[in-house]
């Protein structure tokens, strides 16, 4: 019984980093209907980027966390501003091979400019373990899972009770209408990709310490992300957290627990457990259906 | 629409060029283009399914990993010679592909696109789980190739197998979508529910289309089996299905020029990437540039090279290479 606790609290820690990139690819999603392939090179950029801060310039964990934060705002604006800007009219395959391009630049950027290797990065939470009930719960885990859910709360309160927060909504919803009541609709679109990629920096942060921090870090967990998001409905911010926990956790009970089940298998049993739903549910767990009589 | 005889002029005078190239260039450079044929057949696939009905497929890797387990364990565990088992590695995968065309049927946009991907992802990891049959992560040996004619290297031999292939291949696709079934693909595309209501059946042309180009992708794959000799789950990487779709972007418009200039996209700009760079700072070095003395080889360089090609090509030519072909054409007053 404690074993099993601790493999959920496991799964959760994980699928709390699988839920917060989906969150990311929701949130580009609903703004520029984007789907952003490069999210995961991003975000593995970004950490790249606190690792640089920690080692080689003197900053502790925290200070170096929010730091990062902030480039990977910038960043995240800057890729919208750029790049993605120029191809809003362009065909909806074409701005997913930008994306797809973005994701080639990343990756090989960060390769060149700390060198491909896998580097251990040390996470703010000790590896001693909290005494629950006789349970012995990885303080690292709760921790990942803490951070995640408070970051997706301030994003969730941000968009709910500011009015920054409600220009980026009204800007998605409709553009056209917005523009008319004086929002700045382009950048409020920039914006969105930076809170994504912010999003994006959080959960590579929490998730290096337990992967290893190297260029292909977050591909697996891009490839789960994405699969959380369509889970919960692409368009649904609830259900790709839904989506990344429920992902976290079946992929590590079913490791865990049944036999059969190698590491190499994991993806494809949650992909062909994924396609399932979406045949029952086209439009994922908590996506709305868009009526459409053929 | 029937062909205009400059069109077929031009398409002459392209398998002419076909025919003679490897009479000028070196063994290991007919090997690299008859990859180039290769990923031209798969293009021609992937052009049925995402250029006429519209759909998006991150999974073509994956069929042509299909086809080519085809052929390496029939020609290496059952002796059949490996030419033979080519048309049979694109009938499995066009089964497959015909299967997989159901559950897509009720996704779209971003969903098939995902659904397809799981396949780019499963295939080569079953591969993996399935040992015994495939040979595991080590994969399989298949045998050198040998070429029947004396005159002709291995090499050059098999650049003619799959050129021919490719043309034949090509020919029968624009076959395929000419006329009542290419307006019916194209119907799908534009508009789901005016196709219907003009009596398309959605069922009948999104499965067919999925099949067809799978048979394609599964013929590629089962050549690139021979050719390559060894096929391995990590021959059929997930970057495989998204190089696949850049070429078939890049490449633009279902037209033969458009497919060749995709495949050799998807070829050569990953192999030369780096060279570029070299290039560019050796020019730099000499007419004394800041920044000499940087290594082109560094790990990362090729991918950021690569990349920006990638997004220089779509923002250039957003109709792809048949687009800007068509636009040179204008300019020059020849199409």
């Amino acid at each position: 019984m404690s074993e099993f606790l601790q493999q959920l609290v496991f799964g959760l820690a994980i699928g709390g980093v699988y839920g917060s990139l989906a969150l990311a690819l929701v949130l580009i999603y609903r703004t520029t209907r984007v789907v952003n392939f490069a999210q995961g090179e991003m975000a593995m950029f970004t950490t790249f980027i606190a690792w640089s801060l920690i080692e080689n310039h003197g900053f502790s964990f925290w200070p170096a966390f929010f730091v990062t934060l902030g480039i990977a705002f910038l960043l995240g604006v800057g890729v919208e501003r750029l790049v993605i800007r120029n191809f809003e009219h362009s065909s909806h395959l074409t701005v997913i091979l930008v994306t797809i391009a973005l994701f080639v630049i990343f990756n090989g950027a960060a390769g060149w400019i700390w060198s491909p290797e896998q580097r251990a990065f040390l996470g703010p939470f000790s590896a001693a373990p909290f005494d629950v009930g006789g349970v012995a719960i990885a303080r690292q885990d709760v921790g990942v899972i803490a951070v995640t859910l408070l970051t997706v709360a301030l994003l969730w309160a941000f968009f709910r009770f500011t009015k920054l927060g409600l220009a980026m909504r009204a800007a998605a919803v409709g553009p056209e209408p917005s523009r008319l009541l004086g929002v700045r609709v382009g950048w409020m679109f920039a914006m969105g990709w930076g809170f994504a990629a912010v999003l994006g920096a959080v959960s590579g942060m929490m998730v290096a310490p337990i992967v290893f921090l190297s260029p292909t870090m977050m591909q697996a967990a891009l490839i789960y992300a994405f699969a959380a998001a369509v889970l919960g409905g692409i368009e649904s911010p609830l259900g790709a957290v839904l989506g990344g926990l429920l992902l976290g956790v079946g992929t590590t009970l079913l490791g865990a627990y049944v036999d059969v089940v190698t590491p190499e298998l994991e993806l494809p049993i949650a992909f062909v457990v994924l396609v399932l739903v979406l045949l029952f549910r086209p439009a994922g767990l908590l996506g709305r259906v868009v009526v459409r009589r053929v | 629409m029937r062909p205009t005889w400059r069109q077929l002029a031009g398409h002459g005078v392209l398998f002419a060029a076909i025919l003679l190239l490897p009479l000028v260039i070196s063994d290991f450079r007919a090997s690299q283009f008859a990859y180039v044929g290769v990923f031209a057949i798969a293009l021609i696939g992937l052009s049925i399914l995402t250029g006429y009905t519209g759909q998006i497929s991150l999974g073509h890797g994956g069929f042509m990993a299909i086809g080519a387990y085809v052929t390496a364990i029939l020609s290496v565990n059952y002796g059949v010679y490996d030419l033979l088992t080519v048309p049979l590695g694109g009938i499995a995968a066009g089964i497959v592909g015909f299967l997989f065309g159901f559950p897509a049927l009720r996704l779209a946009g971003v969903y098939l696109a995902l659904a397809t991907f799981a396949l780019a992802v499963i295939v080569p990891s079953l591969a993996t789980a399935l040992g015994d049959r495939t040979g595991g992560t080590a994969g399989i040996l298949l045998e050198l190739p040998t070429s029947p004619i004396g005159a002709l290297s291995p090499d050059k031999w098999l650049y003619y197998v799959t050129w021919a292939i490719a043309i034949v291949l090509f020919a029968a696709a624009t076959i395929f979508v000419r006329g009542r079934r290419g307006r019916a693909l194209r119907a799908v595309r534009e508009n789901e529910i005016a196709a219907v209501s003009a009596g398309v059946s959605l069922t009948r042309y999104k499965t067919l289309a999925f099949g067809v180009s799978a048979f394609y992708a599964g013929v590629a794959g089962s050549l690139y089996a021979i050719l390559n000799f060894i096929v391995a789950p990590g021959t059929f990487p997930i970057t495989l299905s998204i190089l696949l779709l850049a070429g078939l972007v890049v490449g633009g418009a279902a037209s033969f020029v458009g497919v060749l200039a995709g495949a050799a996209f998807v070829q050569f700009v990953p192999l030369y990437a780096g060279d570029v760079v070299g290039r560019l700072t050796g020019i730099g070095d000499r007419i004394g540039l800041p920044g000499g003395g940087f290594d082109p080889t560094t790990p990362g360089v090729p991918s950021v090279v690569y990349g920006v090609i990638l997004l220089a090509v779509l923002w250039l030519a957003p109709r792809g290479a048949a687009g800007l072909a068509q636009r040179l054409g204008r300019i020059l007053r020849i199409s």
